[in-house]
């Protein structure tokens, strides 16, 4: 019990500590910013010009300096030592060059992954947006509909591995004959099928953990593109229906191509959530029966064999499949600060 | 025809007879969207119903029937090996062995017994069965049992009896005590606190001040500091982990402590880690707010410092809630940041890991993975419904738009 008080104490003065160094970080440099280089009366206007150019100059860095601290040390330096990294060997002291690229590309279990990770790529993103988009439809509708957003949406706040044994239950599996507590196979057995161990049967167990995705990312789905439905001028909508267009044709006439932007802006998020999927594989099967991804595959090599190269060469190949998508966001993050 | 029909509807009063007004204005299409509706949300919610339902079962009833039939009563079968001689006792000249065939399980009634395995149903309780071993045995529906023979037992090996019993639906918190108490799943709820609250505080501010600096003050390489932490946005974790690992091994090995698995090593990277989306949030919120209200700020001579503290910050409040929201779910939900800097050890599980290990050691016990799962989920859950405005909206700034 001490140690748990003890523990919680460390917390409590951990948060004092950083906002405590933080405000006198900021205030103090900022202070001797404007004391070391004041500006007096005194002063010839040429030198005092000077120093409002050095101090507005300097500032900027000062409030920049402890973010970029961090961003250096947690993402940018790892990122390139794991480019590094993924050229030397299990222990990280000889250079074999692209020896571990080419050991995965011959890899059962990396083609394995990555056919999975295709799969997953394919198939949750294309739902979850789909699935979002028509209850975002649906319910803007109706007097309930925000009950129901709520509803749909609460799966965003559980955790991959929670989802996971929720699931778990729902496809839980016993033997024929006995009464099965899985709703899954209660529903099979009640259509007179044979149960089945839906998580080892392979192929279909990589769709029934995608499920499990698919139910968490639909809602994340449905939030924006509702507010993006809201978006559309009313008279659009209703010029259509003067028109004698009836709700489908509505629907994929109007409303599609209208929030088509933030229909591609939904499915790069969920398809970047899906490259990194980890947690739910982890949980659910560990890569057996042919689930294995990327990302489960190299926390294996990293932390099951200690094997840093390989596990660093995955990681990399992950990084690639981004990369794409950043440099898209990157773009069009520039783009919008032009106009800004 | 139809057509003249409704118009003259129209413009006759309210009907007095006939089709009620509100019958008459149900559409199909309408009640087709109701229903589409409802079936989606049954769909996204019966997960969710199952779990919170079975981790309040009674756990025998749990582990035999579907958490659908919870209101019903459940029935069950069982075998149980009843007293040897040693547990006789003389009444009356007679020999008696008694005892329950449930042990101190009180909450199954028996319905029906029997001696054999073909035959666990050959009689009702509180019937009377003639024994192999001699004797008659008499089971109750509380499951106490009263075996007599008129001559003394000898045998050394209790002969079995079959029942079918039936388990009335009982909710209780059971579970959940033994969840929290025995598995040690209170442990890791605090862990999880530990991890969160200074991992979800500590970037804020900093955040802040370089969202401030990159929306409204002008320096060279703005642009490109943006674009970095955009692209930081999506950079898988995976990336980060091994040089990390390496870097707080080598630090701990210079303090002379076994390894570099610690509470503040873990504050420090989801602080990190925590930043691209902290400041592209903020600083999207701060370039929103009107340039007038800065322009007659700095003509009144208030510094940056001054400006941020004393307006930005109060004004980027709704931004600033929604950050914390954002990071504290991801924080709380997080597996691989807290297995990779935290280990695996059991008093330093948080509530996702200690999940996972519970898989691991007690797969089959629903009625412990429901309540965990409940415990981990329960937190996030009540943030969520509270706060969901602020989270909606750090969501949607987040998806980079």
């Amino acid at each position: 019990m001490g140690d748990v008080v003890q523990q919680v104490l460390s917390a409590g003065f951990a948060i004092a500590v950083a906002v405590a160094a933080a405000g006198a970080y900021f205030w103090g440099t900022n202070w001797l910013l404007d004391k070391v280089l004041a500006s007096s009366p005194r002063m010839t206007s040429g030198e005092m010009s000077r120093r409002d150019g050095l101090r507005s100059a300097i500032r900027p860095w000062l409030f920049l300096f402890p973010s970029l601290l961090f961003l250096s040390v947690y993402l940018v330096y790892p990122v390139l030592e794991t480019f590094r990294l993924s050229l030397f060997d299990k222990t990280g002291r000889s250079f074999i060059g692209f020896s571990n690229y080419l050991w995965a590309f011959g890899d059962s279990n990396f083609q394995q992954s990555v056919l999975n990770n295709v799969l997953w790529l394919l198939i949750v993103p294309a739902l979850s947006t789909g699935f979002g988009l028509v209850i975002a439809v649906l319910a803007d509708r109706l007097w309930w509909g925000n009950i129901a957003k709520s509803l749909v949406f609460m799966p965003m706040a559980i955790s991959f591995v929670g989802a996971s044994v929720i699931w778990r239950f729902v496809y839980d599996y016993r033997g024929e004959g006995q009464e099965q507590i899985g709703v899954l196979n209660a529903l099979v057995t009640w259509f007179g099928l044979p149960p089945e161990a839906w998580i080892t049967i392979p192929f279909w167990n990589s769709v029934f953990l995608m499920v499990i995705l698919i139910w968490i990312q639909t809602g994340f789905a449905m939030v924006i593109l509702s507010a993006a439905l809201r978006g559309i001028p009313e008279e659009t909508l209703e010029a259509a229906r003067i028109d004698g267009a009836n709700g489908f044709q509505i629907f994929f006439t109007i409303m599609i191509p209208q929030i088509f932007g933030t229909i591609v802006v939904v499915w790069t998020t969920i398809t970047i959530t899906v490259l990194k999927v980890f947690d739910i594989i982890f949980t659910m099967t560990n890569g057996q029966w042919n689930t294995e991804v990327l990302a489960n595959l190299m926390f294996k090599w990293m932390f099951v064999n200690f094997d840093y190269g390989r596990g660093s060469a995955i990681a990399v190949i992950l990084m690639l499949a981004v990369t794409p998508i950043m440099i898209w966001n990157i773009r069009r993050a520039n783009a919008e600060e032009g106009t800004r | 025809m139809a057509a003249a029909d409704t118009a003259a509807a129209r413009d006759l009063p309210r009907p007095t007879t006939g089709t009620p007004r509100w019958l008459a204005r149900v559409s199909v299409g309408r009640l087709f969207t109701h229903a589409a509706l409802l079936l989606l949300v049954l769909l996204w919610t019966f997960p969710t119903a199952g779990l919170l339902i079975s981790s309040l079962r009674d756990k025998d009833q749990l582990a035999v029937s579907g958490w659908w039939t919870a209101l019903s009563t459940s029935l069950t079968q069982g075998v149980s090996r009843i007293g040897t001689a040693a547990d006789q006792v003389e009444e009356a000249g007679r020999f008696v062995i008694r005892g329950n065939i449930f042990g101190t399980d009180t909450n199954k009634q028996v319905d029906s017994f029997g001696l054999s395995n073909a035959a666990p149903a050959a009689a009702a309780a509180g019937q009377t069965l003639p024994m192999a071993a001699g004797g008659e045995i008499t089971v109750q529906r509380d499951g106490s049992f009263e075996w007599v023979s008129d001559t003394a037992f000898t045998h050394s090996r209790g002969p079995r009896v079959f029942y079918v019993a039936s388990i009335a639906p009982r909710f209780t918190l059971d579970n959940y005590i033994e969840v929290l108490t025995a598995s040690n799943v209170g442990r890791s709820f605090i862990n999880s606190f530990t991890v969160t609250i200074p991992a979800t505080v500590i970037p804020i501010l900093m955040a802040a001040f370089a969202a401030y600096a990159l929306a409204w003050m002008r320096f060279p390489y703005r642009g490109a500091i943006v674009a970095l932490v955009v692209g930081l946005l999506v950079v898988p974790l995976q990336m980060s982990l091994i040089p990390l690992l390496s870097l707080y091994n080598n630090i701990a090995q210079a303090f002379g402590a076994a390894d570099g698995k610690a509470y503040l090593g873990i504050w420090l990277a989801h602080t990190a880690f925590g930043l691209p989306l902290a400041i592209y949030l903020l600083r999207n919120y701060m370039a929103g707010i009107p340039k007038e209200i800065m322009e007659s700020a700095r003509m009144d001579g208030a510094s940056h410092f001054k400006i941020f503290t004393s307006m930005i910050l109060p004004l980027s409040f709704p931004a600033l809630a929604a950050f914390a929201i954002f990071q504290f779910l991801w924080v709380w939900n997080d597996l691989l940041v807290a297995m990779v800097f935290l280990g695996a050890q059991d008093s330093k599980l948080v509530l996702t890991g200690k999940l996972v290990s519970l898989l691991g050691s007690r797969g089959n016990n629903w009625e412990i993975l429901t309540a965990g799962a409940f415990v981990t989920i329960v937190v996030p859950l009540i943030v969520f419904f509270s706060l969901q405005r602020y989270f909606v909206r750090g969501m949607m700034a987040g998806s980079v738009k």
